[in-house]
């Protein structure tokens, strides 16, 4: 077991680890940040996606150990800081982009991560950078819809 | 309008905010002191008898604590199937045992046979790999219809037959039928398949089992949707210990869609383990674990015949189907294919005479059970499918020979031919939603772009109806349910005049915390902020037979509503105390307890005040406190219903479809918060467009399943499906709830596969492909291209 030191959510912290141990087992087991989620072990279902140094990852594909010293952002850390929803946040509230929530985090992060690089997406841009992330209740509808409307755009009525 | 946080007002989820903030607290981020891992061995054959499990080598491994084989439960009972089904003859359906653990024989690849506790997950599953198993291959038994008349390949030898039971419903109308088709002017005949689907909720199933040496108490923390039914199969069947010494705890839960309703063999083996150890036990299925072991959905092979006029005049149905139940029964398995099938193939339509014929199969595959819809969806496809095949043979338009055959609202209640009464609807008015919102109008337009780019357009209708919150229980017990299926709400109104409310009903995407507060709030005129929703703690919640089957509102909505409406009936007595009034004067009007015709008058907080704290109370009469439990049991079933619209553009050079419109019109009855009902449709939809059109869980001949992951089981993603355009203003109340409401959670996967497959089928057709009169589901690029190519 190694200790392995990194920032998350802005602070340094710091765990032990196996060189196996995936980036997603890191958060969630080590420093006990649960929002993180695993739906898959083939790093297909997008529920474990995080920020690391600013780009969407999916943690399960990650080593902790690889990344040592980067700064990692969680679901956890994406509320403004009186601890209200951001923006983003609350669009998936307003458009009930959420149904059992188990996706959520990585839908979040994941769009995210989009509005950052396209602050404007059309609707066919945010299907196409959600693909790699699954969601069972929905229908997606209103995801997209959330973040349509994260960015000030127009959406379906319904 | 509603007020803000009342009955119909779209008050945006409470749950969000801690789902959205990484708060949520599902199953696995729950984690016990001292808490041991477990990892389940699983078959990698299909079928095959155990000769011996040597754990001699993986018991030395780092970490291990023990290892479980079959051996272990063998003391223990088994799984049950939790509806007796009988055959034609008369003889009850084969049972077989369900152990906790794989004994003598392994039965699917995935059963789980072994488990190896250790001090961490990754330890656990390091010896497992350890683990020699002298496992004799055996035959498969994959196919039906092979399985169906093989006699010496046996997924279980001690009950001579793969049949589970041939089921005949109504098997008194099938003479009747059979002569209605004799004398046919018109006879339709399709072949088809339901495919088989795993329900891949994006939560895998997770236990944590955990035993009180000082109490005997075992508690079980649970991804489940019914954790009472839970508590029962596993205490009364399974484990054979006293009800009240086991606590079932399904916290937040990341989606069910039927997969999470069954008791699952490792729930009972970590709470064994956790007794044995006395240690907390947990355990989490990997996604291939779920793919491999979790219960699928469908996987119906049917032959359909519809016997009609010359002008398309509905006269008489009849199917026979083989249903796959995999290699153990599971809770619903043997229902699905049968009271959930059989009993609304009259869908909406006034056809006299329905002969419906099931034959259920052992295979050598995971059990299969009931997902989104269970069994309505199978009946519903076949319907819908066949009716669209008898409408181009006939040369009528696909809206009219529904309109044709639609029962019409001055037809209820009405008596179908096969067992149901429906109390109410309007099959027209929806269809004529319909007709507005999709705009079926200006389709030729749409074609007629799509085909300047190239493009086939179809469209497909699909106008069904389902049965939900199943009942009555008395009913449903003549008709072999071995549980009632009513249900339960506590209403406890504090001191201080807040209330939580105990419900049997489980939310895992649903909004039960949001809706469920704003029937409360609403009945009682109070702020919903006063409401809290307590669900999934069997310790905290009387009863409760849990979600499924779109019976959370109008059940256990209604049992919540019975309660609150005693908590309002005893309210009156202690105002009348307090109000030196008869009781008969009080009326209860927006929170506030009155003396008719008098400015007197206290509020529901004073009332709740003086309950705890008697001071000004009537104790010669009436006890103190305020804390009122009602049971709900449904006179009759609901029977929600709609009509959809799929838009298609098929690309002829690929075989290649997308959806280019899915429009519903819905009715369900009163809708408690539009919103939550919209998410409802459009997730069922975006299910049963994934059924349509890319999800297909495949076996070899050998048994070995081929979509194990993510990777080969295609999900619908984002880029998959379109925005969809979705309707209820066309309701009916349900008759005989005090809400009248009729559920809402399935419509979406029920009435959207035909709606696909008949838009694909269309487009070939308008294409001039009109050799093409089905393709099975998936309809894949492949199976299109190769349909509109066959010779």
């Amino acid at each position: 077991m190694t200790k392995t030191t990194m920032t998350v959510n802005g602070k340094s912290v710091s765990a032990a680890t196996e060189g196996r141990t995936l980036l997603s087992a890191y958060l969630r087991d080590g420093l006990g940040l649960t929002g993180t989620h695993i739906g898959c072990d083939t790093s297909q279902c997008g529920a474990c996606v995080v920020h690391v140094d600013g780009l969407a990852v999916k943690s399960c594909s990650v080593f902790a150990q690889d990344i040592e010293g980067a700064d990692v952002k969680t679901i956890e850390g994406m509320a403004n800081a009186d601890g209200s929803l951001s923006v983003l946040q609350q669009a998936f509230q307003d458009h009930h982009g959420l149904q059992c929530g188990f996706c959520t985090p990585g839908m979040v992060m994941s769009s995210a991560a989009l509005l950052a690089e396209n602050p404007n997406p059309t609707e066919h841009q945010v299907r196409d950078y959600l693909e790699g992330n699954l969601c069972r209740c929905t229908g997606y509808h209103n995801i997209v819809k959330a973040v349509m409307a994260a960015s000030d755009q127009a959406v379906p009525a319904e | 309008m509603p007020k803000d946080g009342g009955i119909g007002a779209s008050t945006k989820r409470r749950e969000d905010i801690r789902f959205l903030t990484g708060k949520g607290r599902y199953t696995d981020d729950i984690n016990l002191r001292g808490q041991a891992y477990a990892y389940f061995l699983r078959s990698e054959v299909a079928h095959g008898r155990i000769n011996h499990i040597d754990t001699k080598t993986a018991a030395a491994m780092p970490g291990v604590l023990t290892i479980l084989t079959g051996d272990d439960f063998v003391a223990m009972g088994g799984n049950p199937a939790g509806w007796l089904i009988h055959s034609r003859n008369g003889d009850p359906m084969k049972e077989p045992k369900r152990p906790v653990l794989a004994h003598g024989k392994v039965r699917h690849v995935g059963d789980a046979y072994a488990v190896v506790i250790a001090e961490t997950y990754q330890q656990a599953r390091d010896a497992a790999a350890c683990i020699d198993a002298d496992i004799t291959d055996l035959p498969a038994v994959v196919d039906m219809a092979r399985a169906l008349s093989d006699s010496t390949n046996l997924v279980h030898d001690e009950i001579g037959t793969n049949q589970c039971f041939d089921w005949g419903w109504i098997e008194d109308n099938r003479a009747a039928v059979d002569a209605a088709f004799a004398t046919a002017p018109h006879i339709t005949t399709l072949q088809l398949i339901n495919n088989r689907l795993t329900p891949n909720a994006m939560e895998p199933r997770a236990s944590l089992g955990d035993f009180d040496p000082g109490t005997g108490d075992y508690k079980l923390y649970t991804t489940s949707q019914n954790p009472h039914l839970h508590r029962l199969l596993i205490a009364a069947f399974v484990m054979g210990m006293p009800e009240n010494k086991l606590t079932v705890i399904a916290p937040d839960v990341g989606g069910g869609f039927g997969s999470k309703i069954y008791h699952y063999g490792e729930e009972a083996a970590v709470l064994q383990a956790a007794k044995l150890l006395n240690r907390p036990v947990k355990w989490v299925a990997e996604r291939s674990e779920s793919f491999l072991s979790d219960a699928h959905g469908r996987d119906h092979v049917t032959k359909i015949e519809l016997a009609t006029t010359k002008d398309g005049e509905f006269l008489a149905l009849r199917t026979e189907t083989m249903a796959n139940v995999g290699a153990y029964l599971s809770n619903f398995s043997t229902a699905t294919p049968t009271f959930l099938h059989g009993t609304v193939m009259a869908g909406p339509y006034k056809t006299p005479l329905i002969y419906v014929n099931v034959k259920t199969v052992f295979t050598n595959t995971a059990p299969v059970d009931a997902y989104r819809g269970a069994g309505r969806p199978e009946a519903t496809y076949s319907l819908e499918r066949v009716i669209d095949k008898c409408a181009r043979e006939l040369g009528i338009d696909q809206a009219e020979i529904r309109r044709k055959n639609l029962l019409t609202p001055d037809q209820f209640p009405y008596q179908t031919p096969v067992g149901l009464v429906y109390d109410t609807g309007n099959y027209q008015a929806t269809l004529d939603k319909l007709t507005d919102i999709a705009d079926l109008a200006g389709f030729e337009a749409r074609r007629a772009t799509s085909a300047k780019n190239g493009k086939l357009r179809g469209l497909g209708l699909s106008t069904w109806v389902e049965a939900c919150g199943i009942a009555p229980s008395n009913l449903v017990g003549v008709l072999g349910a071995r549980v009632g299926l009513f249900d339960a709400a506590t209403v406890r109104v504090n001191a201080t005049g807040n209330i939580s409310v105990m419900t049997g009903a489980h939310s895992h995407g649903q909004g039960h915390e949001t809706v469920f507060a704003q029937i409360v709030a609403d009945r009682l005129g109070i702020p919903a902020e006063s409401v809290d929703i307590v669900h999934g703690d069997t310790s905290k919640i009387p009863f409760g037979m849990g979600s499924y089957g779109s019976r959370s509102l109008s059940v256990a909505g209604s049992a919540m509503t019975k309660a609150v409406d005693k908590i309002i009936a005893k309210g009156k007595k202690i105002a009348a105390h307090m109000l030196e009034a008869s009781e008969n004067d009080i009326e209860f009007k927006d929170g506030s307890f009155s003396v008719a015709g008098t400015d007197k008058a206290k509020t529901f907080g004073e009332i709740a005040f003086s309950a705890y704290v008697p001071h000004n109370y009537p104790l010669e009469t009436l006890e103190p406190g305020l804390e009122e439990t009602a049971f709900y049991d449904p006179a009759n079933f609901t029977y929600p219903a709609g009509a959809y619209a799929c838009e298609v553009e098929l690309d002829p050079d690929t075989g290649h479809v997308t959806i280019a419109s899915f429009a519903c019109a819905d009715d369900f009855g009163n809708v408690m918060n539009p919103m939550i009902v919209n998410g409802q449709v459009h997730g069922g939809v975006g299910q049963g467009i994934g059924q349509a059109l890319l999800e297909n869980t495949t076996y070899d001949e050998n048994g070995q399943l081929l979509t194990g992951s993510f990777m080969d089981y295609a999900m619908p993603r984002a880029s998959d499906v379109p925005y969809y355009t979705v309707d209820h203003s066309c309701n009916t109340p349900c008759t005989h709830n005090p809400l009248g409401a009729k559920g809402c959670g399935e419509a979406g996967a029920i009435g959207s596969p035909p709606a696909v497959v008949n838009a694909v089928i269309d487009a070939l057709h308008r294409a001039g492909h009109s050799h093409v009169t089905h393709i099975d589901m998936p309809v894949s690029p492949a199976r299109v291209w190769a349909a509109m190519n066959q010779a």
